[in-house]
């Protein structure tokens, strides 16, 4: 039996790492006495599969998780159980039974949705924002193995606009694709031109039979936890 | 005070591992500060990665915060990245619980566990904000106090550090809390009052309060400025483990640290009397926790934690009388549903049985690694490491035969009395344990990994004359060709200038306090860090000061020498050190007194304490350090010896 749960990351505990978020569920399960599934050999390690890798610093509100299980268990009980021996920030808003065969979270996700802030005037934002959108390319150099590489950005930003005023300046809202490889919110900026201030990742989209959706919907108001079965 | 933590956080985008300075640990606490009670911020001088595990500064931030007049928060050194952030945007040193700046504490109470961190310490002292100098600190300073095994000869650090305790912290931060306390209390503005007072407590040495006398060029002694502070300042003991079962809620951090398991302090002293090892000299007499509480701390623990991996520490776990209890109830615990590990840390390679290499490798295999230290019987018995070759290979045989592929190795060379002979006896030893891995699997690894030999305080080496860098050097390049001739042979080693620089602080007097500040101005900070490392910045400093590498380092000390640590005592008798140093450099080794009688280092008599060891016999097998051959579980024949305590040499490598 699998088990998907979708959880947050916000406040101090968005400056751990991918790595460091597995290691703090690993715990907090077995300090529930989750019967989790272990892989076989020499040096077994609880079955989990987390999604696509969260940028350190980043917040999300929509980060997943696979659990495989060894006897089943309900996942509303899972993630009552489990949600309060995680650390503060990292909350369960919903789990649901997995259905066999399902494509793992990599396969699936092919977008993310992102609230990021950025320290400034709107106004510059809404310019840099027309440019993007009316450019061909949109050319970063990196480090890849050693070697500066040249990527173009521009066939992997789906969608960008301005939400106005944020907290610390203006808010960019962007939907950044994920292939060939997904887009970080710091590489974003650095093509923009633009100041990075908190970027938050506020859903994950599947596209499946022409819709699209999410792997597990949350009620992300934030008001109480929402159980729901996966279809 | 007011919180940091959106200066703090401002700066975290631009640095390397940035959770390390965000606190948050399962089992911080966040304590309430109020008048009346005494602030302390406790130190560890390295990255928080290194720091964080420390037991030691684990136990005294929850027995200072379960304390009505107390407080405890922590920090750790910053990465070189993230101080330079810090100081360009004037963020002071700050605490992890509360965000509050390290000034603001009544006491900056650092951790000592390796002699190259003191510049690391100097380094903190000046972020916080405090003068560096313990002379010019005014009243409303933090007050700055340090512990650990390197307090055991403080003075070079004795310019910066206001006062040192030394030995077991447990019941002496309560007194220093009280001290305090009491001094605000009477709104003293006389930090001078303050250090006398302090002076005052047992086994707390306030280095101002003493005067180095020298006579052309050498220490004649360290002696009292002031009528009534002790001429010679005795370590504190606590009698009893089981009175203290700390840490009771073991920090879980949010970031991978080292030695990041659930760990189990099973007892503590050692007295098998290794004799390069100062650990296990200052630590004397052995306090064994009670069996049943070790079960319950690591039943506790795991279930409080979530770890999956327990390491029942000690300085030579394997010799606990209760070992073989506490590791299978573990791994055949149903509630640890077999997903827990269990290390032993300083294993003997005389104690690992095939049983205990089949128990710990039920779970996973962890790193095993042994300690044989010397490469010849002949070494071995200089150093009092009584462990037979047929030991080691027994034990090899047992870990391969059950399934391990990979087995370390480590080693000391610049040991006393040492020849070519015995340096290469490691690459044959090594070379050996190949060979008997070849016979349970087609491709093993064996490492050797080999350290250069600084003789430290308050030990029977503390007279000998360290290797020099160059000589290291040869003994490594003979070992290196040994290696390349030998497939699954792998050699690792400590590099000879780091070995160096250590021994410069560790044997040195009040006068290399300006050595370490100079490698402090000129950037010198983790140095325990290869990439930071540098042997020219402290060739420099010695330049400096007028002091010389050969005669600080280098030099044997004479026999009536006064010793920079002299005033200092762990509890040992000066005449039995040099007695046993004799006893080394003609070959004799010595038993180990929890199971024989006897032969008065001064310890326990002079401490008023006494061994608690709940086994009258070795728990585990093999030759248990005697150099005898004994079946797993034996009795150790108890002999009385005549004046000096002697094991009877015996030929060759093997034994009668």
């Amino acid at each position: 039996m699998k088990v998907r749960a979708r959880f947050t990351k916000v406040g101090r505990v968005r400056w751990t790492s991918h790595r460091d978020v597995a290691r703090m569920w690993e715990r907090a399960l077995r300090r529930g006495r989750v019967p989790v599934a272990y892989t076989a050999g020499f040096s077994p390690r609880p079955q989990l599969s987390f999604g696509l890798a969260l940028p350190t610093g980043c917040e999300s509100v929509a980060e997943y998780l696979d659990i495989s299980l060894a006897t089943p268990v309900d996942p509303v009980d899972l993630g009552a159980l489990v949600g309060p021996l995680l650390p503060d920030g990292v909350d369960v808003v919903a789990a649901g039974v997995l259905e066999h065969g399902a494509p793992s979270l990599q396969e699936m996700v092919s977008s993310c949705t992102w609230e990021i802030e950025v320290p400034g005037d709107p106004d510059d934002l809404g310019a840099a924002i027309e440019r993007v959108l009316g450019a061909a390319s949109l050319p970063i150099r990196r480090e890849r193995k050693g070697r500066a590489v040249v990527d173009d950005l521009r066939p992997s930003v789906l969608a960008l606009s301005s939400a106005g005023a944020g907290a610390t300046g203006a808010l960019l809202l962007a939907e950044l694709g994920t292939r060939p490889r997904g887009v970080r919110p710091a590489e974003l900026a650095q093509a923009m031109g633009i100041e990075l201030g908190l970027a938050r990742r506020t859903r994950q989209l599947i596209e499946r039979d022409g819709s699209r959706g999410e792997p597990l919907v949350a009620d992300h108001t934030g008001a109480a936890f929402t159980w729901e079965r996966a279809s | 005070m007011t919180s940091l933590w959106p200066r703090i956080e401002s700066l975290l985008a631009q640095v390397t591992k940035p959770a390390r300075y965000i606190g948050g640990e399962l089992g911080a606490l966040r304590p309430v500060h109020a008048p009346g009670r005494v602030a302390w911020l406790l130190l560890y001088p390295d990255t928080y990665e290194i720091g964080l595990p420390n037991q030691g500064l684990q136990i005294l931030y929850e027995i200072l915060n379960e304390r009505d007049d107390a407080v405890a928060e922590r920090a750790y050194a910053p990465w070189t990245d993230m101080e330079a952030a810090m100081r360009a945007a004037s963020v002071p040193l700050f605490s992890l619980e509360g965000s509050l700046p390290a000034s603001a504490f009544d006491v900056l109470a650092f951790n000592l566990s390796a002699e190259l961190t003191y510049t690391n310490v100097l380094n903190l002292v000046d972020l916080a904000g405090v003068p560096v100098r313990s002379a010019d600190r005014g009243p409303t300073d933090p007050l700055v106090v340090a512990g650990g095994h390197c307090a055991f000869n403080p003075e070079p650090l004795a310019d910066f550090v206001d006062a040192f305790v030394l030995g077991d912290g447990e019941e002496a931060v309560g007194e220093l809390t009280e001290v305090i306390g009491a001094w605000q209390a009477a709104g003293s503005r006389s930090r001078p009052d303050l250090l006398v007072a302090l002076a005052a407590v047992p086994g707390v040495y306030v280095p101002s309060c003493y005067e180095p006398v020298y006579d052309d060029g050498r220490l004649t002694g360290v002696v009292p400025r002031l009528a009534g502070v002790p001429a010679r300042v005795e370590k504190r003991t606590i009698a009893d483990l089981g009175q203290w079962p700390y840490p009771k809620q073991q920090l879980v951090p949010l970031v991978e640290v080292v030695h990041d398991r659930l760990n189990v302090e099973v007892f503590r002293g050692c007295t098998r009397g290794c004799r390069f090892c100062q650990a296990g000299m200052i630590t004397r007499p052995v306090r064994e926790r009670p069996v049943e509480q070790v079960d319950r701390m690591v039943r506790e623990g795991l279930a409080r934690t979530g770890y999956d991996e327990v390491t029942l520490t000690s300085l030579s776990s394997a010799d606990f009388s209760g070992i073989e209890g506490a590791v299978s109830s573990v791994i055949n615990d149903p509630e640890c549903s077999g997903q827990v590990s269990v290390s032993l840390p300083s294993l003997r390679v005389d104690a690992f049985t095939v049983g205990l290499a089949a128990e710990i490798q039920k779970v996973r295999r962890t790193g095993l690694t042994f300690a044989p230290e010397g490469g010849t019987w002949r070494m071995r018995q200089v150093i009092n490491k009584l462990i037979r070759e047929e030991d080691l290979y027994a034990a090899v045989d047992a870990a391969f035969s059950q399934g391990w592929q990979r087995v370390k190795l480590y080693f000391l060379i610049g040991l006393p009395t040492e020849t070519d002979e015995d340096v290469l006896g490691i690459a044959r030893l090594a070379r050996n344990c190949v060979e008997i891995g070849r016979r349970h699997h087609r491709s093993v690894t064996v490492t050797a990994s080999v350290g250069g030999f600084v003789p430290k305080p308050h030990t029977p080496f503390q007279w000998f004359g360290q290797n020099t860098i160059e000589e290291l050097r040869r003994k490594v390049g003979l070992l290196k060709d040994e290696a390349r001739a030998t497939r699954g042979l792998t050699l690792r080693w400590h590099d000879p200038e780091a070995t160096a620089a250590e021994g410069i602080v560790s044997r040195g007097d009040r006068r290399m306090g300006a050595v370490v500040e100079h490698v402090w101005r000129a950037g010198g900070t983790f140095q325990e860090w290869s990439e930071h490392f540098d042997l020219g910045l402290w060739r420099d400093a010695l330049d400096a000061a007028g002091l010389d590498l050969a005669d600080a380092v280098y030099r044997h000390r004479e026999q009536d020498e006064v010793l920079p640590w002299d005033h200092l005592s762990a509890g040992l008798h000066r005449d039995f050190l040099w007695q046993d140093f004799q006893e080394a450099l003609a070959e004799h080794g010595l038993e180990d007194c929890r199971w024989t009688p006897c032969y008065d280092c001064g310890a326990c008599t002079g401490l008023g304490v006494e061994h608690m060891v709940a086994s009258a016999v070795p728990p585990a097998g093999g030759s248990q350090g005697t150099g005898q051959d004994l079946a797993t579980g034996g009795a150790v024949p108890v002999r009385f010896l005549d004046k000096a305590p002697i094991v009877a040499a015996v030929g060759g490598e093997r034994s009668a």
